[in-house]
């Protein structure tokens, strides 16, 4: 007993130790800390993370980080930047603590996250067939007809069970009070989802007890429900579809993705070159002759997709594709067009769109939005550039970015110019703290700005596996969490309870 | 399996095939060349060059090692051992969910091992072979990450279509590189059968073999008593040899009859008729029958059989008119 009592007060001490050690660099600012509800003020369900942290021998984070490293490179889990000559691998930044989002949490943001894209896709119906919510005034025609990747081609077309977004990420970050809300809509090719699953694989093996100790909602049988999703978007008279997913190639920097996923679903990775289409039915070159094929999880963009019917410099597409859709032949996931309804002005619109279609307030907001084309505002954010951030409307993956209280004279001179220019090419909206996660920085804890990304699927029903892609912007004080600017990611755990 | 897949699998392994021959070749005459022997500087590279093709843009200049230097690592000639190794990773990188883990990771190191900034340097400097390295250690590591990557493949991969195709693609390059070789040496082997001996062509005729690594098979077979004609027995009919032209054409029709089996092929007919034809004029001939008529014709008939045969696999399973596959 004495011994017990012994063991456990020197735990105690020990976990005492690690903590102020750890914690050291660890300093809180306004924006909302998952970890820390105030200085030395461990939310509950982080305590089992450090308590466990702290039993550790030191350097044993060290260690378990080299062997996670290891672990991706030997998956082939990297990225291949290329020189003129010799070519070399690099790991997907990851950060080896476990973000941690509690079961009432995920309640909210699964339900949010419903009802948003459950509209998103009305809205896409509307516009595409009869238009309502365009007469009656609730989103201006201007900005849906100006918008970048409005389709059309699309008018009038009947989509397979009327779904528009079979596959969407939606960026998601937290207020300085711990509120979820909505930052991006992703409705076209969403990336991302092979690293969620690969975080999860690895952390399963690096941290086995502590992943025991928490009751982490399973997210392995995402491939599954993505085939499940497409497999019910077939044609009709299709029972047993083929379908594939199309990748632009090798060259593309997400075809690990798409070849992991290819292989997780056991389907066929197709590139355009593969695909030939004949009397408005898409078949795929096989050494067996041509094989039909029915669904095509595609991870080209619109653009390039049909050299025929859009941007007919395209190598990556598949002649004829665009009519073969329209004559119900082949379902495309996602539809042609969705671009329209995660364009950054028509966001600002997204609440209304909830309203109309579903007589329901949004449960997750979004992020206060200046629209530049309403003079007003304009002017407001034309005195205010310093305090702001602007993005264009039509970009994605933080390009085309200016974030005011980081950005020189000389950058705010020239965003003026350019929205002067062209106000519906930019929106802007206040500088937000996202909230910030601990991570392992050297030997020490330090806070590191997050966002979430859940991924949404749409086939029979909604379906959204618990978690999602949580990145990280690496660099203190950072708020870019792209990869490609330097971001990274941790494995995200939703409690069942 | 999709027409692109069989593809890659096809050239990637014939790009390996290729450079494990070139290697071969490079080694076995730098090391002969040590030795003195009737064969002058000249007629050694001459003969190398001729067995690899006469290359476009590659010139003797009386240099063996700026020569292997060239054949070995320049890029701008597409079938150094180098182009070639990149050119195989290259085409299983598109096919990298169609091959095991093992197999990628095999052919990637072989390849981040070739291109090390300062691989050539280390190997030669200014055309002398002053480097730090040998270029035969060099050669040798390629010839073994080939040999394993091959041993991999085998025990690795389901032997399934794409590994057939792995097959095809290995013995038709092997079928061609090697009667290509035997056509090199044929003017001096059997060129002037009546020519007495001189004493030291048992050197050259080494080279022949090991350049095929039959030396130690041949003399398991007919002991060290090297002929001529023994030689050509060996390298063109021998029925257990790998590295027989026999052997590979049977190994090519066998690989080619399984796919045929696994994609249900009826119009593969002409595939069928023209690999079985090669074969029979490979299995039912003698060496007397060859070389009492034409050897250089009989090998150049094999190698315009084997284009034949990778002509028709194209049409058949990669590059077919889709007006016909519409049809059929």
């Amino acid at each position: 007993m004495s011994r017990y009592t012994q063991s456990s007060y020197m735990q105690t001490a020990q976990a005492k130790q690690f903590e102020s050690d750890a914690l050291k660099n660890y300093l809180l600012d306004h924006a909302y800390d998952e970890m820390l509800a105030g200085p030395g003020d461990l939310r509950p369900h982080y305590e089992p993370l450090m308590e466990h942290f702290s039993s550790l021998p030191p350097n044993e984070l060290q260690r378990r980080k080299q062997a996670a490293d290891l672990s991706f490179l030997n998956q082939g889990i990297t990225f291949t930047v290329y020189g003129r000559e010799e070519g070399t691998e690099k790991i997907f930044p990851y950060d080896l603590l476990p973000r941690i989002i509690t079961s009432a949490e995920w309640a909210t943001v699964e339900r949010g996250l419903t009802q948003r894209i459950t509209a998103l896709n009305l809205f896409l119906k509307d516009i595409y067939n009869e238009g309502r919510i365009l007469d009656d005034g609730i989103v201006p025609r201007e900005v849906v007809y100006s918008c970048k990747h409005f389709r059309r081609q699309m008018q009038g077309l009947q989509v397979p069970r009327n779904v528009y977004i079979a596959v969407c990420g939606t960026d998601l970050i937290r207020l300085e009070n711990g509120e979820f809300v909505v930052l991006e809509d992703n409705l076209r090719v969403p990336s991302g989802v092979s690293y969620m699953l690969t975080n999860r694989r690895v952390m399963k093996r690096i941290f086995p007890q502590l992943f025991h100790r928490y009751n982490v909602r399973p997210i392995e049988q995402y491939t599954q429900l993505l085939l499940g999703t497409l497999r019910s978007l077939a044609p009709e008279g299709r029972p047993e579809p083929n379908i594939v997913l199309l990748s632009p190639g090798v060259f593309n920097s997400a075809y690990f993705e798409h070849a992991y996923l290819a292989r997780q679903m056991g389907i066929e990775l197709v590139e355009g070159r593969d695909l030939v289409t004949h009397d408005n039915v898409v078949y795929m070159r096989t050494t067996n002759g041509l094989r039909r094929v029915d669904v095509i999880y595609r991870r080209v963009d619109d653009d390039f997709i049909d050299p025929l019917a859009f941007r007919g410099d395209s190598i990556l597409g598949v002649s004829g594709l665009f009519n073969a859709y329209r004559a119900g032949n082949v379902t495309l996931a996602n539809a042609f067009g969705t671009g329209v309804a995660d364009d950054k002005a028509l966001y600002a619109y997204v609440p209304d769109i909830i309203k109309y279609y579903l007589s329901e307030e949004p449960i997750l907001k979004n992020v206060e939005t200046y629209l530049l084309t309403r003079k007003k505002e304009r002017q407001h954010v034309l005195a205010n550039l310093d305090k702001l951030v602007v993005k264009a409307v039509g970009e994605s993956g933080g390009y085309g970015m200016l974030i005011g209280p980081q950005s020189t004279a000389a950058e705010r001179e020239e965003f003026a110019r350019k929205i002067e220019a062209d106000p519906r090419g930019f929106i802007a909206q206040p500088t937000i703290s996202f909230s910030r996660a601990p991570c392992l920085i050297g030997d020490e804890l330090e806070p590191r700005h997050v966002d979430l990304r859940p991924y949404v699927l749409y086939g029979d029903k909604v379906t959204i596996v618990p978690g999602g892609l949580t990145r990280v912007a690496l660099k203190r004080g950072s708020l870019v969490v792209n990869s490609s600017q330097g971001g990274g990611s941790k494995d995200t755990w939703v409690l069942s309870q | 399996m999709l027409s692109r897949v069989a593809d890659s699998l096809y050239w990637m392994s014939r790009y390996l095939e290729r450079a494990e021959h070139a290697t071969r070749l490079l080694d076995v005459n730098l090391n002969l060349m040590l030795d003195e022997s009737a064969t002058s500087a000249d007629r050694r590279w001459l003969r190398v060059l001729k067995a690899l093709g006469n290359p476009k843009d590659v010139e003797w200049k009386g240099d063996p090692y700026a020569l292997t230097r060239e054949l070995t690592f320049d890029t701008s000639y597409k079938a150094s051992i180098l182009s070639c190794i990149i050119s195989a990773r290259e085409n299983s990188r598109h096919v990298r969910e169609q091959i095991s883990t093992e197999q990628w990771h095999q052919l990637n190191s072989l390849y981040l091992h070739a291109t090390r900034p300062g691989m050539q340097n280390s190997l030669y400097n200014s055309g002398n072979n002053t480097g730090t390295e040998q270029p035969t250690e060099f050669l040798q590591q390629v010839m073994e990450a080939v040999h394993q990557f091959q041993g991999v493949s085998d025990s690795t991969m389901s032997h399934g279509e794409g590994w057939q195709f792995i097959q095809v693609g290995r013995y038709i390059e092997r079928a061609t590189a090697t009667a290509m070789l035997i056509e090199a040496y044929h003017e001096e082997l059997w060129g002037h059968i009546d020519r007495p001996a001189e004493g030291n062509e048992y050197l050259d005729w080494m080279g022949l073999l090991r350049s095929a690594t039959a030396f130690e098979a041949y003399c398991k077979v007919y002991t060290a008593d090297l002929t001529p004609d023994r030689i050509l027995e060996f390298l063109l009919l021998d029925e257990k040899f790998p590295h027989s032209l026999r052997f590979s054409i049977d190994s090519l029709q066998c690989a080619l009859e399984a796919i045929q089996e696994d994609s249900g092929k009826s119009r593969a007919e002409p595939l069928r008729r023209l690999a079985g034809r090669l074969q029979a004029s490979l299995s039912y001939t003698s060496v007397d029958d060859v070389m009492r008529v034409d050897v250089v014709g009989y090998l150049r008939e094999i190698q315009v059989q084997c284009r034949a045969i990778h002509e028709t696999i194209y049409e058949l399973y990669v590059d077919y008119s889709i007006q016909a596959a519409l049809a059929g």
